[in-house]
């Protein structure tokens, strides 16, 4: 579904992926780890094509199309989402108003009719139930006055609404207590299917025990230096990511 | 940054949508102005003496006036003897009612997406449609006289109504009040009338839909509005004009009079042309519109929506007298390539427990320039006066601007006045997160302009709320690409 080849990318002159090579296939969740600053939102961001991020090399396919050659809003379409580390707020924009739009111009990319206002409704309704939200939430404006907690479970439900078939979670634990974690965990485990794929980028291990990754890859100094399974993050958990560094910083020297 | 600045470079470049005009035969007066031609528009009108007096005292007050240049506006001289005071299109015979209306008329409004005809049988709106210098058609005046309520061209509340006129013409807008309104005052061609009897609820919306289509001709009309005690009215006002090079002058007067427990909404949606992407042409809109809560626990709310005009300046008021009155001011301005805009409010509060509410939105983009200007005043026998006033500025890009004005000026220790103002971008972080969820630029800044426009455009009636969102995109599409 996804392959990433050699990338590399820089912001403002500034080198920050320096060669990643990753494949991601239908039905797999993948975790990318690494210490602050290693290029993990980076990687989130030039995969959802964020302007500030210049790709300088190398290459990424999805579903066969060169996904660096579309527009953020035809990846979207195509079925990548970005589950954001910080949802930027929109005032007087309810999140209803604003996913209404987002889904009808997705399935207008898709040769779909655009949904009514009934059908739209009855949609949300059932997938509000996946992530536990509350109406009156969606009826606010977008984000505006959300709790940490609030904000990362709408992602997760605008997620359920646009049915993406990659869903990038970039840091989406972080600043979650136990409850909303267990609860936005269960709203992508619910979602996760043989078709669509998933990306969990996060610096902890702690969301991994509720979102069960096949495959845990190390990212340090813009490149994966490492990758494994499940086991690999229970590792990095007990003995933090130091040895890595020093082994990655070995094979370079 | 840059790339930010280009995005929204990019997003300014829509072309005006009702730059048209039509060609059709003109009764026109000789360009110029001065003491014959006011006699010849006052003839051509069949205006009783006591109006051609009126106009000629206006006249010589104007005279001796000068342009006044406080505005944060800037734009060439006009030259008031260059054009033309009055163009109406010829008709072999007055229309007793819009079905002897010349048919080609009533194409330009439906070109425009106003249909008298239709709206005739269909929609709960009553409309006088003025062209250039006259009123060609006003809708539902039978229904709306069982009730009493007079709705028609100020031409014909002249001759059908002298004594309304006479007692409410200039009684909220003095002749002398400021140079334009002078000018207005004397050479004013036609406009709408309104008057609510007591105690009568206006059951549909009376709108004025004003076109420019002569070139050099002014537009000079007059509205008044008049509520008796305890009725109510909600009135709509819309205007274009033709895409031409040369700059048009827009000076109307707008009066509302409100008496006792009486209470009038009113609306504008003011798209006139707004010159090119370079600056040429447009519309300069130098309005004077007030209104005077006159009784006690009367309302007055003015709600407008500007995205026209090469010059928009004024600042629709309101003067509580009555005790308990209230006034209201929401406003959306949008600037986009070299229109500029200073535009605003007077509060002035004179009852007791007035209380008045302004919410500005000002949306700046390309080059332009966006001005709040505004003022409330509080007068000592005024106690327990409130006003509460927000002015936000929106930009798009770095090469426009936002400046805000506030007066304030309280001679009664017991009067509680806040201002709120803010100042915020469009971020590119907004954007991006529209997109992503596949949202395209332009349809994302449609969303972003509108919701942040909405605690104003909620205060629009429902028909005219969805032609304002739509405005709204589509003076700003183009802007980011």
């Amino acid at each position: 579904m996804l392959s990433i080849k050699n990338l590399h990318a820089s912001v403002e002159g500034t080198p920050i992926l320096k060669g990643i090579n990753l494949e991601v296939k239908a039905g797999e969740v993948h975790a990318i780890m690494g210490p602050n600053g290693s290029g993990k939102s980076t990687l989130a961001s030039v995969l959802a094509g964020r302007e500030e991020y210049e790709v300088t090399e190398g290459e990424v396919s999805f579903k066969s199309k060169d996904l660096l050659d579309l527009s953020p809003e035809d990846r979207a379409r195509e079925g990548v989402f970005l589950a954001f580390q910080y949802p930027v707020e929109i005032p007087g924009v309810s999140s209803t108003n604003f996913l209404r739009t987002a889904v009808n111009q997705v399935r207008e990319y898709r040769g779909l009719e655009p949904l009514d206002a009934v059908k739209f409704l009855s949609l949300m309704k059932e997938k509000m139930k996946l992530v536990e939200i509350d109406q009156k939430l969606l009826s606010r404006s977008l984000n505006e006055g959300f709790s940490g907690g609030e904000k990362k479970r709408n992602e997760i439900f605008q997620m359920a609404m646009l049915e993406p078939t990659l869903s990038i979670l970039d840091e989406t634990d972080s600043g979650l207590d136990i409850d909303a974690l267990r609860i936005v965990s269960n709203g992508v485990n619910q979602l996760k299917s043989d078709n669509n794929a998933t990306i969990v980028v996060t610096h902890y291990q702690r969301l991994l025990d509720y979102i069960v990754p096949d495959f845990v890859h190390v990212l340090y100094n813009g490149k994966i230096v490492k990758s494994g399974t499940k086991e690999l993050a229970m590792e990095l958990e007990e003995k933090g990511y130091d040895w890595i560094k020093e082994e990655a910083d070995k094979a370079t020297v | 940054m840059s790339k930010d600045n280009q995005i929204l470079e990019e997003f300014t470049s829509k072309e005006y949508e009702h730059g048209w005009s039509v060609n059709y035969e003109a009764d026109e007066a000789p360009i110029g102005l001065n003491e014959e031609i006011i006699r010849w528009i006052s003839a051509k009108k069949e205006e009783p003496q006591w109006l051609l007096d009126w106009r000629l005292k206006a006249f010589r007050a104007w005279e001796k006036m000068t342009e006044p240049e406080w505005a944060n506006v800037h734009y060439p001289k006009i030259d008031l003897q260059k054009l033309r005071y009055y163009s109406a299109p010829k008709q072999s015979k007055k229309p007793k009612n819009l079905d002897e209306v010349d048919p080609e008329l009533l194409q330009i409004y439906e070109r425009l997406g106003i249909s008298l005809n239709e709206q005739k049988r269909l929609q709960g709106i009553a409309v006088d449609a003025v062209l250039d210098s006259v009123s060609v058609g006003t809708t539902f005046k039978e229904t709306l006289g069982k009730l009493g309520i007079i709705f028609c061209s100020f031409s014909e509340a002249v001759h059908n109504h002298p004594e309304l006129v006479k007692k409410y013409l200039g009684s909220v807008v003095p002749m002398t009040d400021n140079y334009y309104a002078a000018l207005n005052s004397a050479v004013f061609s036609d406009g709408s009338f309104c008057y609510i009897p007591k105690g009568v609820r206006c059951p549909m919306e009376l709108s004025t839909y004003f076109r420019i289509n002569a070139a050099n001709t002014g537009q000079f009309e007059r509205t008044l509005i008049v509520a008796d005690e305890g009725s109510y009215c909600s009135y709509l006002e819309g205007c274009t004009a033709p895409q031409r090079d040369e700059n048009q002058l827009h000076a109307a007067v707008v009066e509302i009079f409100a008496a006792k427990d009486a209470e009038v909404k009113y609306s504008t949606v003011q798209n006139w042309f707004p010159g090119d992407k370079e600056g040429k042409g447009g519309i300069f809109n130098f309005v004077t519109k007030r209104g005077i809560c006159f009784g006690d626990n009367s309302k007055i709310s003015w709600t407008q929506v500007e995205t026209g005009s090469a010059v928009t300046w004024k600042y629709p008021s309101c003067i509580l007298k009555g005790d308990n009155s209230i006034g209201e001011f929401y406003s959306v301005a949008v600037t986009n390539n070299y229109q500029q805009a200073d535009t605003g409010t007077k509060m002035i509060h004179i009852g007791k427990n007035t209380k008045s509410r302004i919410v500005s939105k000002g949306i700046s983009a390309g080059k332009s320039q966006n001005s709040y200007r505004g003022q409330v005043q509080v007068m000592k026998r005024a106690h327990n006066a409130r006003n509460f006033s927000q002015c936000d500025s929106l930009l798009m890009g770095s090469k426009c601007g936002a400046h805000t004005f506030p007066y304030i000026d309280i001679q009664n220790s017991t009067a509680k006045v806040e201002h709120e103002a803010t100042t915020s971008k469009i971020g590119e972080d907004q954007l991006f997160y529209c997109n992503q969820r596949g949202i395209a630029t332009e349809d994302a800044v449609a969303l972003i302009v509108n919701g942040y426009a909405k605690e104003v455009l909620n205060q629009l009636p429902m028909e005219f709320a969805v032609e304002a969102q739509k405005l709204l995109a589509l003076t700003l599409e183009g802007s980011v690409g």
